[in-house]
């Protein structure tokens, strides 16, 4: 009779289902509509933490799916064109997956310079997307207050990395 | 048979390979996606739209019920630290406003006196409903809010959406019990407006700031710093003359609107039931076809044809012999003015016979 061996599997629904909804729980809770001051809580495109951390810790098919799931949710949430925020996710997950050699056990100052790039990337192809779309081009000024609290994110995202990174021993 | 059993058992595929292709795949559904919706009522997807609104609204209702009610909180506890200086205030803005109280009623009066004179028929009364906003998006490529009255309340794509200050904005997009309020400073919003002072039309465009700009300005320096902008009404979207803002010259040189609305929260609004100037009249009788009646008019009796033709003759015998046209065209005045008729007028068809 073969013994069982004490295995630590990391599913899909611990790296992929868990966070993708906690993601949407937390763009519902920043559009509470509250001022103090004059102030607004920020708005930050939170699934971009997956984008970027997703392709770092596995290649997967059912990550692509889910991000353009929830781009599709976030142009809905966030009355933008659909597929806008699809394909800005999916456009952030290919660049990084293909630079994922590279960027494997890398340290995390360099994680942060590439996060910041594929954000900018982000907000560049949707900023051109928009301007294709609409005959007026936004407002560079709001675009920088989006972009920044988006970057703050990264925490999130080296956390995620670290916490699933090389977590299930069968990929090792 | 089992998958594994089969001749696929020794194929294996990159797991990169399999999630690039799946990348592929997914972004070309979604370019489809974009090129496909037109975010506007007329998208396709607006029940799929209306459906995520409808559950998501409730929630964020949950959420911003708490920070409504820590507004209230604080407004009552800052009614007693400020009751003093703000009744101070209230009392010098009473006193300011007396006189444009007395003006308002005396114009009024004058106004309604015009009306009559001239027959004119005013615009009637506007129905509204009041709204909560339960959830705000804020962004460069979005301003929206979702509001906690729907179609079941008579809310309708179009309807304008005002605070206790001015303009907010416009209704895209409905469900029983929830509606989507597009502001006017989303990069799809575009307002027909008028600059009061010197009545020149623009069009108030959202670029994603605070500050709508204003393009299309009519008229060379019809805009200054400090006019009043309000809803002109073209187009029948907007009743005329809501408050939307003051002008500014912008940072990059281009006119803006400071909105009234900004003032306050945007917390409680009121949305109008306006539709376009369609409402003022029967759709049927706009849709006719020139001359509808014709076809339902009976034939002339014999003795009303004998009138007809009688009152004719009569009337050609009258006229004068046409006059010889001169060299160069004559002025206006001195154009022959219509000479009375020589026989008294055709008798009625009844005295014909």
């Amino acid at each position: 009779m073969r013994r069982p061996v004490a295995v630590r599997v990391v599913g899909p629904m611990q790296w992929i289902v868990y966070p993708a909804l906690i993601t949407v729980a937390a763009a519902i809770v920043l559009q509470t509509p509250v001022e103090l001051l004059g102030l607004h809580l920020p708005e930050p495109v939170i699934p971009m933490v997956l984008a970027f951390a997703w392709p770092l810790i596995r290649p997967s098919i059912l990550a692509p799916v889910v991000l353009a799931v929830l781009g599709l949710l976030l142009d809905i949430l966030t009355y933008g064109p659909l597929g806008l925020w699809g394909l800005t996710f999916l456009v952030i997950y290919s660049v990084v997956l293909a630079s994922r050699s590279f960027l494997a056990g890398q340290d995390t100052a360099v994680l942060f310079v590439w996060y910041a790039a594929c954000c900018l990337l982000a907000f560049v192809l949707a900023y051109l997307v928009m301007a294709a779309i609409t005959p007026t081009p936004a407002s560079l000024i709001p675009l920088l207050l989006q972009i920044v609290p988006t970057l703050l994110l990264f925490p999130f995202a080296h956390r995620l990395i670290e916490r699933f990174e090389d977590g299930d021993v069968r990929f090792r | 048979m089992a998958f594994r059993d089969g001749p696929f058992e020794n194929i294996k595929v990159p797991l990169v390979w399999t999630a690039a292709v799946t990348v592929v795949i997914a972004a070309i559904g979604c370019v489809l996606l974009l090129i496909s919706d037109a975010r506007a009522q007329n998208s396709p997807y607006q029940p799929v739209r209306a459906g995520v609104e409808s559950v998501s609204g409730p929630v964020g209702g949950v959420f911003a019920a708490p920070v409504r009610w820590f507004g209230h909180m604080t407004d009552y506890v800052g009614g007693y630290f400020f009751a003093v200086s703000e009744n101070r205030r209230l009392r010098t803005e009473l006193a300011e406003l007396q006189p444009w109280r007395d003006q308002a009623i005396a114009l009024k009066n004058v106004n309604a006196r015009y009306e009559a004179m001239l027959g004119i028929r005013p615009e009637p009364p506007v129905e509204m409903r009041t709204a909560r906003s339960i959830s705000d998006t804020r962004g460069p490529f979005s301003n929206a809010r979702l509001l906690d009255v729907g179609a079941s309340r008579g809310i309708k794509v179009g309807n304008p959406v005002i605070n206790e200050h001015g303009l907010v904005g416009r209704i895209v997009g409905t469900s029983p019990n929830i509606s989507r309020m597009l502001l006017l400073t989303d990069v799809a919003s575009r307002t027909p407006v008028l600059v009061d002072r010197t009545d020149a039309r623009a069009l108030l465009t959202g670029d994603g700031s605070g500050n709508p700009r204003l393009e299309f300005v009519r008229g060379a320096g019809s805009v200054q710093a400090g006019d009043r902008i309000l809803s002109s009404g073209d187009g029948g979207g907007f009743p005329r003359g809501v408050p939307i803002g003051v002008a500014a010259k912008g940072i990059d040189g281009s006119w803006r609107v400071k909105l009234f609305s900004d003032r306050g929260a945007i917390d409680y609004v009121r949305i109008m039931l306006f539709e376009d100037f369609g409402q003022l009249i029967s759709p049927d009788a706009l849709n006719a076809p020139p001359l509808a009646a014709l076809g339902t008019v009976a034939e002339a009796t014999p003795a009303q044809a004998a009138a007809i033709s009688d009152s004719a003759a009569r009337r050609e015998a009258a006229s004068p012999p046409p006059a010889p046209r001169p060299a160069t065209p004559a002025p206006a005045a001195a154009r022959p003015a219509a000479q009375p008729p020589a026989q008294p007028a055709a008798p009625a068809p009844g005295d014909a016979e």
